[in-house]
């Protein structure tokens, strides 16, 4: 009977693509607003991400996240570094600075100052240069993003100077950072040269990063630092979720990305359950006809599950087809657009195609299983 | 006259169908006594809205009587579940309709190889016993044409293979000849004859198309819900009718 329903589908072609089209809008706008979402919330903790060789930030406990900076005392990194299971701790500077370009125009940049003697934070993918310059006296490395954006169309190179809050800095080096949430230029520079860049105050420690002894528990040392100091000690996993989760809780983020998946799903369903109902509808006699004819109910459901898992998958693929190809596009060097498809947003998609056929198909399914075969003799 | 005939292939007792409920009630049948023979092509005729549809649709089990017995190959189909009468209706009966209720997107054999493929046989077994039957009935070279291709005597052509396909003890025929001209619904009705009356086999045709009645083997002539009169090709009017119809 299978074959009888797919070519009872696939022979009515209006509604056949009316119905795919439908599901095709839906996945695609819930795959990727949902993607464009997970993006953001990724590019809020991307430096998180980009600081390697860590097992543990340590900061003050009301920090909330990555960008809520409260600045510790120096002291504060001789208590880590006493307490049992730490293996070393070191200093991490993290704050704006202002850029001054040669057009006399400015630009907010992102220092990160990076312990002088381990360099440790650093970046891992240099694109131009060598990390080790960073030795070199005003020596910054810039992300590649952030070159462009202070100097739109020009080749990266190394050597180049440019002002930071007045002082003079120049580029050692280019290197691949994530994207941030604010989209600023990232520079890296040591510690000590850090302070030079930004404005003097009393307390500029901004996170310790810290590793546990070999064989050592993270999440109990994370814990012991906690008691001993008063500090909030975390993984970099853990910093992220709590970044995002700021995110998530302060801002109308969710709920935006949230209605606009929900629309989808909405318009979606809407679509495909009309089309694939007009479509049961125009072949009622048909139905009919086969129930005079004695397929049974369960034939005839099985029929109407064929069409609605053919227009679904076909719809999903295409959808998310169509996502994938435009986070293809927004994930590309010269895009600055935020898009992250993790695996649970394929699969949440493919279970919202799967409900929205569901609902599409059950309309269907009621209007055959009540349908009284003697419709076929009404003229 | 009492026929002295054998059993009959389908018998319908004191048959009542009652549509609707209230002040909306409608008797569409009212007391039916009704034999039909294997072998026979019987015609049911009469004015519109008089109830032959109705009595078709109770005599296929496609339809529960409100009150009263059809007996159908010795089974009371009146005491089935509807399951039970959907799987009497996938061996036993075969259906034409009056606008032939072909699946457009189905080719001719397709639509032939239905009723075997809705009782559990391949496609390609379904659709070579099809071309087999349709060859038989003179559509050799339209087997793979779609129903849009075809004329409506054509179109007929396929629905009556359908209905003969899966060899049924019954088949039930709606206005088989109302969508076509005075010659095709002729030829129609001969292929018919020739093709599906057999021993074990009923014709039930519902018409009210005076230019096939000539091809009846008997004729049940309804009114208001009743069976007024059957009368035999050759002449014979079953008495029991006329008591009950003169008394109406």
């Amino acid at each position: 009977m299978n074959w009888i329903a797919l070519k009872m589908l696939t022979g009515n072609q209006g509604k056949y693509l009316g119905i795919i089209l439908g599901i095709a809008f839906a996945s695609l706008l819930i795959a990727q607003q949902a993607s464009i979402f997970c993006g953001l919330m990724r590019q809020t903790c991307g430096q998180i991400r980009d600081i390697q060789g860590a097992d543990m930030w340590v900061m003050d406990a009301n920090v909330q996240f990555v960008d809520d900076v409260k600045p510790l005392s120096d002291t504060d990194l001789y208590r880590v570094r006493g307490v049992p299971g730490v293996s070393w701790a070191v200093r991490l500077y993290k704050g704006l600075a202002r850029s001054r370009l040669a057009d006399g125009n400015f630009q907010q940049t992102i220092v990160l100052g990076l312990d002088d003697a381990t360099l440790v934070g650093a970046p891992p993918r240099m694109v131009l240069g060598n990390l080790f310059d960073l030795r070199k006296p005003d020596a910054v490395i810039m992300d590649l993003e952030g070159y462009k954006l202070l100097w739109p169309g020009e080749e990266p190179r190394v050597g180049r100077r440019f002002e930071m809050n007045d002082h003079e800095a120049e580029i050692v080096g280019i290197c691949k950072a994530s994207r941030t949430f604010q989209t600023f230029p990232v520079v890296y520079t040591r510690y000590t040269q850090a302070l030079d860049f930004v404005p003097n105050e009393r307390k500029v420690l901004s996170f310790i990063l810290a590793n546990a002894t070999p064989g050592a528990n993270v999440d109990e040392v994370c814990r012991r630092i906690e008691t001993q100091t008063g500090l909030r000690a975390v993984t970099g996993e853990q910093f992220g979720w709590i970044t995002m989760d700021y995110f998530l809780r302060k801002t109308g983020i969710p709920f935006n990305f949230g209605v606009t998946v929900a629309l989808g799903f909405i318009v979606g369903t809407a679509i495909a359950a009309q089309t694939f109902y007009l479509f049961t509808i125009e072949n009622i006699k048909q139905y009919g006809a086969l129930k005079a004819m004695g397929a049974g109910n369960l034939s005839l459901l099985s029929m109407i599950v064929v069409q609605a898992m053919l227009v679904s998958v076909i719809g999903f693929s295409l959808g998310i087809g169509v996502a994938a190809w435009f986070g293809n596009m927004a994930t590309a060097p010269s895009s600055r657009l935020a898009f992250y498809m993790p695996w649970p947003v394929f699969i949440g998609t493919g279970l919202a195609v799967i409900v929205i056929s569901v609902l599409s198909s059950l309309l269907s399914l009621r209007r055959v299983i009540t349908l009284e075969p003697a419709v076929v003799f009404q003229g | 006259m009492e026929r002295t005939d054998p059993e009959p292939l389908v018998t319908c007792r004191d048959v009542t169908k009652v549509y609707g409920t209230g002040n909306a009630q409608v008797e569409a049948l009212r007391g039916i006594n009704l034999n039909i023979y294997g072998g026979e092509l019987t015609m049911l005729v009469g004015p519109s809205g008089c109830g032959k549809t109705t009595l078709l649709s109770v005599l296929a089990g496609i339809l529960l009587p409100t009150a009263g017995h059809v007996i159908a190959l010795q089974t009371n189909l009146t005491h089935m579940a509807s399951w039970r009468r959907t799987a009497f209706r996938r061996i036993n009966v075969g259906f034409v309709f009056q606008q032939f209720n072909l699946l457009p997107t189905l080719t001719a054999a397709e639509n032939v190889a239905v009723p075997l493929v809705i009782q559990g046989q391949s496609k390609r077994k379904g659709v070579a016993v099809a071309k087999t039957l349709l060859d038989k009935m003179g559509m050799s070279d339209r087997v793979n044409n779609l129903p849009g291709k075809l004329s409506g005597g054509q179109q007929q052509r396929v629905a009556i293979a359908r209905a003969l396909v899966h060899r049924p003890h019954l088949v039930v025929c709606d206005e088989p000849t109302s969508a076509l001209d005075a010659h095709t619904g002729h030829t129609i009705m001969e292929l018919l004859r020739t093709n599906a009356i057999e021993g074990d086999r009923a014709v039930m045709i519902v018409t009210h198309d005076p230019r096939i009645f000539e091809f009846a083997d008997s004729m049940a002539r309804m009114d208001d819900g009743r069976i007024l009169s059957v009368e035999r090709r050759d002449g014979n009017v079953d008495q029991q009718y006329v008591a009950p119809a003169i008394a109406g």
